[in-house]
């Protein structure tokens, strides 16, 4: 199997790998790259534990092959603090504690910063939607909701 | 040590606030490290072989072909990991569903494994394995497996606990028994009485980490294993004795993990993983994927359970008897037991009779889920208070609250109790404004009571004062959503000091002692007695340092606020010593400061909650919408109050789910048929209201602070809630769980046709 | 196995052509990467076509829509013209799967997918929407419904790559509409679906009428005898039972871990019904 070269740009980094074809996307962030806050909870799309962002789309990291990412931009869960700063959806998933256990923390994040981005004044239905594709076992969702609302407020006011 | 675990009441000053977690910053910028998160030099890919049939003879296994496959560094089946356990049953089971032995028992589970360089040579290498297996007749359902012609999962299987001996083998492994008084004569005394069979579908934890796990044996027979696991010390124990390792020899690392809810509380993978290391001489990380998790870890049992209930027209209950049948999987288990324990612990009886069935079918071993067993008792007997409320024409509240057990009830299951919350969950919900709102057209509400025991168990901690005067916790009960914030607050409280000063872990096997998993809701409960009792412990050394600092005897000196005071009239110059000066004279008033506690934490309080429900049924398609949704429970004492809502909160959830549209679907072929999030249905964001929580705060006698278990309970009322409402909107009573659209829509269009 | 970006048609037809093993198309990926995943297919060749130009564009021509066969369905709910043109075809593409996935997934491998369930397909199917077909041989443009002949089957040759779909432009005191039943608010496959397309005079009468059901038979059904019965009709109470009786009759579906044959069938009929009800109001009906 041929491996594919690939230059690509992750959280404003110049990055090259090489990857096999049929490599995913959250493999290389993974096991080439070390990205370990991306998670597998399915494989299939279903859980939204690898959530990232390519090109300003939300996607599914083990729906992405790795050789796709050539010339994207990518934005991964490490890449959302700035320096010691947390991001706002940081934390008030802290003050909330929106997270019990956590491997679903960082796809929620990811896909409410790509949420707030594109609707910063959700409804508590839009947010709910909106989340759909992340599933999380531990919460009931409840303290999410409330964190990305309480988030949401923040953004818009600083 | 003369440790006091007795409740007495005091003022809290860290307890009952609600600070961000330790592990918080980690977990949100995605550098916690989960089982999966971890990586050793040289490491192998593992991977596991399963059986595509429900029952079949493993007539034989070839590897050769696999082993000769370049990359693969080690192929391994049963006889890779031969049977130590020396007569002991229980462990024979786990070894034989890690790794099946004469016979495949489910659809998934293991026959053999692979070590190899990577995941893709693993996967040509499974390819490759040619087992020769003799399919036999499967048995799936938990009402024909207990039939006379149904297939047998084990001819070595005689019913335990009937009169008679029985003289053929059966699917039932034990039959066993809980109540007292004379049900017959109580159903006698009955003016009303409802009798009404129930099941449900087996149902899985759901955790989003699959297990995953990295083991490493070394040539000198000492290993290391990092693993997601609800409790690292039996972990060890149970993978040293299928291995024929001393325990001290394995030194087993818990990594954050992502879930377990009981499913976390067995060994699955892990002893396969040392198995390929020990064999292949290098490290193997293993980690499941998705379809293995729902194949092979997990499940709750699926059961059919008879309830019948009779009352005076006063609303006095006289009798309540239930048959409760539970599905094992193809291991004896004790999950009918334990529902037929639960099943009527609410209510105060005098004549109460449970029998429960353990039933072996093919299909994976079941696993603890969340107050296991107690869901499906709970809703097949809160649907049937619910119907014989209607009977009897009182307000299933007023029912309840008239037959609610209290401090002295005789439980069904044995014991006397304590002070407990049921009668004070009911009145909260009976005066809750939820219970006075408007329901429109097709809208019902519903409502229904649950208990769990809690339980205590083996706890370890080690508190160490640094010279700083911070403080550094280490317990051994896995952190499963929050505890390691919540006991940083009572060590806080207790040494009295604030909470930003102490930084709680959970410590690997080699570092503590022995700690019980996190189960049975006891992981803030035992773990919170231990710091309690390593910070007393603590403190006394701090009071003799003081002592020795002042040149006084240790008994004038008095622990207050986190400072050492002096007492009597002359040391009234001495003025306060704070723990930081304490600790920072320490080199020299004989060295570091530490308090450390090694107890069994008795007297976990029993605890109830009441949930109440809003549902909104489609009547032309059956589906459902859960409008409104309110928990109502006892915590005893809410340490960090946010962290005992979510406990709430989650439980709640997870029984709307499992009321509503989880369940494990076999094809009849025996094979699982929703292996997977798509088709396993988890309630997603959109799916659910906010669920709304109250806290009642009933002192448990038996720890100081008055703590109970919180995280367990939650599961146990929903699905009767969920029940009940749906019935109380469409009229028809709904006897099958999951209360999926087909089932619903099918009970009406029945109700219709009359 | 090879992973290769073609920049036009040709190349990817005849890199297809060529292909000696398994070729799978590539464009969001997700169902093949499922696929792939689940050990279903091991392809040789994986071609990724979302760099072919004008795969990924939707353009407004004077007959209507051609939507590229790259084009992620998110994108198709930010297309403004398209979706007051055919919101019905819009709301069914937007249903699948998650936010993550509809940043991703296409009209087209929806398509190509041959689910019965596919949630685009009987909205498409309703529209009478056109599959461009590139090829060995050329170019062909074919009904939609013509495309799917079974589950996880086509009638696609080797070679061959569906290019872009065409929407007709829309006639005035036209709407259409789309919904499936799913146990769960999202996130499911449709265990039943229908898609409705009507065009109106102007005293509000039915002239033309497409009704598609989904997962009600082995491929999409296109319900001839259902839009006999809307033609004509102003959707009065009796029109709307009849199409549910003819709707739940025209079903031939199956039992299986989404649902039973008696849920379907009384689903499918309740469904179109209201999913007509919806498409009469968007084209303007009262």
């Amino acid at each position: 199997m041929a491996g594919v070269a690939v230059s690509t740009t992750i959280n404003g980094d110049h990055v090259e790998y090489l990857c096999q074809p049929d490599e995913t996307l959250l493999e290389v962030l993974r096991d080439r790259l070390g990205l370990t806050g991306a998670k597998e909870g399915c494989g299939t799309g279903d859980c939204g534990a690898c959530s990232v962002i390519v090109d300003n789309r939300l996607v599914c990291s083990c729906l992405v092959l790795g050789a796709e990412a050539e010339g994207r931009q990518i934005e991964t869960i490490e890449g959302m603090a700035h320096g010691d700063q947390l991001h706002p959806l940081q934390q008030k998933f802290l003050e909330h504690a929106a997270l019990q256990c956590g491997i679903c923390t960082p796809g929620f994040l990811i896909a409410a910063k790509d949420l707030l981005a594109k609707n910063p004044s959700p409804t508590e239905e839009e947010i709910r939607f909106g989340l759909a594709g992340n599933l999380c076992r531990c919460t009931g969702y409840d303290k999410i909701v409330r964190a990305v609302q309480d988030a949401a407020n923040v953004m818009k006011g600083a | 040590m003369n440790f006091d675990p007795r409740y007495s009441n005091r003022s809290f000053s860290s307890v009952g606030t609600r600070p961000i977690r330790p592990d918080g910053v980690d977990k949100v910028t995605g550098r916690a490290r989960y089982g999966a998160d971890f990586n050793m030099a040289g490491q192998l890919v593992g991977r596991i072989l399963r059986s595509p049939h429900a029952h079949a003879v493993i007539k034989k296994i070839d590897t050769s072909k696999a082993e000769k496959l370049a990359g693969v560094k080690a192929v391994i089946t049963a006889k890779d990991l031969p049977d130590l356990t020396d007569g002991d049953a229980a462990m024979y089971d786990i070894l034989d569903n890690c790794m099946a032995r004469k016979k495949a028992l489910y659809d998934g589970h293991a026959v053999a494994a692979v070590a190899a360089i990577d995941a893709r040579t693993a996967r040509q290498a499974l390819k490759l394995i040619e087992v020769d297996y003799e399919v036999l007749p499967h048995v799936t359902d938990v009402d024909e497996a207990m039939k006379h012609h149904a297939p047998l999962i084990n001819d070595a299987i005689f019913t335990e606990g009937l009169e008679e001996k029985p003289v053929k083998p059966s699917n039932v492994t034990k039959r066993t028994q809980y109540g007292h008084g004379d049900v017959h004569q109580g159903f006698a005394q009955a003016d009303f009485v409802v009798e009404r069979s129930f099941k449900t579908e087996q149902t899985h934890q759901g955790y989003i980490e699959p297990h995953a796990c990295v083991a490493s044996v070394n040539p000198d027979g000492t290993a290391e294993l990092w693993v997601c696991t609800q409790g690292h010390f039996v972990y060890r124990q149970h993978c040293a004795q299928l291995l024929g390792m001393e325990a001290s020899k394995l030194r087993v690392t818990s990594s954050e993990i992502g879930g377990g809810f009981g499913g976390k509380t067995h060994v699955w993978a892990e002893p396969v993983a040392l198995a390929l290391s020990r064999k292949a001489g290098r490290p193997v990380k293993l980690v499941m994927t998705r379809e293995e998790v729902f194949r092979a870890s997990g499940p709750t049992s699926a059961t059919s359970i008879d309830v019948k209930i009779g009352a005076k027209k006063d609303g006095t209950i006289t009798a309540a008897e239930a048959t409760l049948r539970y599905s094992c999987g193809p291991y004896a288990g004790m999950w009918a037991e334990i529902g037929a324990m639960t099943a009527f612990a609410c209510y105060k009886l005098e004549n109460v009779k449970t029998v429960g069935y353990e039933v072996l079918v093919n299909r994976p071993k079941t696993a603890a889920y969340r107050a296991p067993s107690a869901p499906m008792a709970a809703f097949a007997v809160e649907s049937a208070v619910d119907e014989l409320a209607k009977e009897i024409g009182m307000d299933p509240v007023d029912f309840r609250i008239k037959n609610a057990a209290q401090e002295g009830t005789r439980a069904s299951y044995g014991p006397v109790y304590g002070p407990i919350g049921i009668g004070p969950t009911l009145e909260a919900v009976k005066n809750h404004p939820h219970m006075k709102a408007p329901l429109g057209l097709n809208q019902g509400r519903g409502m229904a009571c649950g208990f769990w025991f809690n339980f205590g168990g083996q706890t370890c901690t080690d508190l160490n004062i640094g010279m700083d005067g911070s403080v550094s916790l280490a317990v051994g009960t896995v952190d499963v959503g929050g505890s390691r914030a919540s006991l940083s607050l009572v060590a806080a409280e207790e040494l009295g000091i604030d909470y930003s000063h102490v930084k709680a872990i959970v410590a690997d096997t080699s570092s503590l002692g022995y700690n019980d998993m996190t189960d049975g809701s006891r992981g803030t409960f035992s773990s919170s007695m231990a710091t309690i009792s390593a910070a007393r412990n603590a403190i006394k050394v701090l009071r003799e340092r003081a002592a020795q600092m002042w040149d006084i005897g240790v008994d004038d000196v008095a622990w207050e606020k986190g400072h050492a005071v002096a007492k009597g009239e002359k040391h009234g110059n001495l003025g306060k010593l704070s723990l930081k000066e304490i600790a920072a004279a320490s080199g020299k008033t004989g060295g570091p400061i530490a308090g450390h506690s090694e107890l069994v934490a008795d007297g976990a309080g029993v605890s109830f909650a009441t949930h109440i429900c809003d549902i909104e049924v489609d009547p032309e398609t059956g589906s459902t919408r859960v409008l409104r949704y309110t928990v109502v429970q006892d915590a005893g004492k809410a340490v960090h109050p946010t962290y005992v809502e979510g406990q709430y909160q989650g439980g709640a959830a997870q029984g709307i789910g499992w009321a509503l549209n989880e369940e494990y679907i076999y094809g009849k072929d025996g094979r699982l048929q929703n292996p997977g999030f798509l088709d396993y249905r988890i309630p997603v964001c959109s799916d659910l209201p906010m669920i709304d929580t109250q806290i009642l705060e009933i002192p448990n006698p038996n720890h100081p602070y008055g703590v109970r278990g919180v995280g367990e309970t939650s599961i146990v009322p929903p699905l009767a809630a969920i029940a009940n409402a749906v019935s109380n909107a469409v009229g028809v009573r709904m006897s099958h769980i999951p209360m999926s659209p087909p089932r619903i829509l099918a009970a009406l269009e029945a109700e219709r046709e009359g | 196995m090879r992973y290769i970006r073609p920049l036009s048609i040709e190349d990817a037809v005849g890199e297809l052509a060529r292909a000696v093993g398994p070729a799978a198309i590539l464009a969001g990926g997700s169902d093949l990467l499922v696929r792939m995943k689940g050990g279903f297919i091991e392809p040789e060749l994986i071609v990724d076509i979302k760099a072919i130009n004008g795969l990924s564009d939707i353009q407004e021509t004077a007959d209507g829509f051609r939507i590229g066969a790259a084009v992620p369905c998110a994108v198709l709910g930010e297309n403004k013209a398209l979706r007051k043109a055919w919101p019905g075809v819009v709301e069914a593409a937007k249903l699948i799967g998650s936010k993550q996935v509809q940043g991703r997934c296409t009209i087209v491998g929806n398509l190509c997918n041959a689910s019965p369930a596919a949630d685009s397909v009987p909205a498409l199917v309703a529209a009478g929407a056109k599959a461009v077909i590139a090829g060995p041989s050329g170019k062909r443009t074919i009904a939609v419904e013509s495309v799917p002949t079974g589950p996880g089957r086509t009638s696609l040759a080797k070679g061959e790559i569906v290019e872009a779909i065409l929407l007709d432009k829309r006639a005035p005191n036209s709407g259409d509409a789309y919904q499936r039943f799913i146990p769960r608010t999202e996130m499911d496959i449709a265990v039943v679906s229908a898609g409705v397309n009507l065009t109106l005079d102007e005293h509000g009468v039915i002239k033309a009428a497409r009704v598609a059901l989904g997962a009600a038979a082995p491929t999409v059904l296109l319900v001839a005898e259902a839009a006999q019965v809307l033609v004509g009709s102003k959707l009065d109470e009796a029109t709307l039972e009849r199409l549910a009786k003819v709707c739940s009759g025209a079903c031939r579906p199956i039992d299986d871990k989404r649902g039973t044959i008696e849920f379907r069938r009384k689903v499918a009929g309740v469904l179109a019904k209201r999913v007509a009800a919806t498409a009469y109001e968007r084209a303007g009906g009262k």
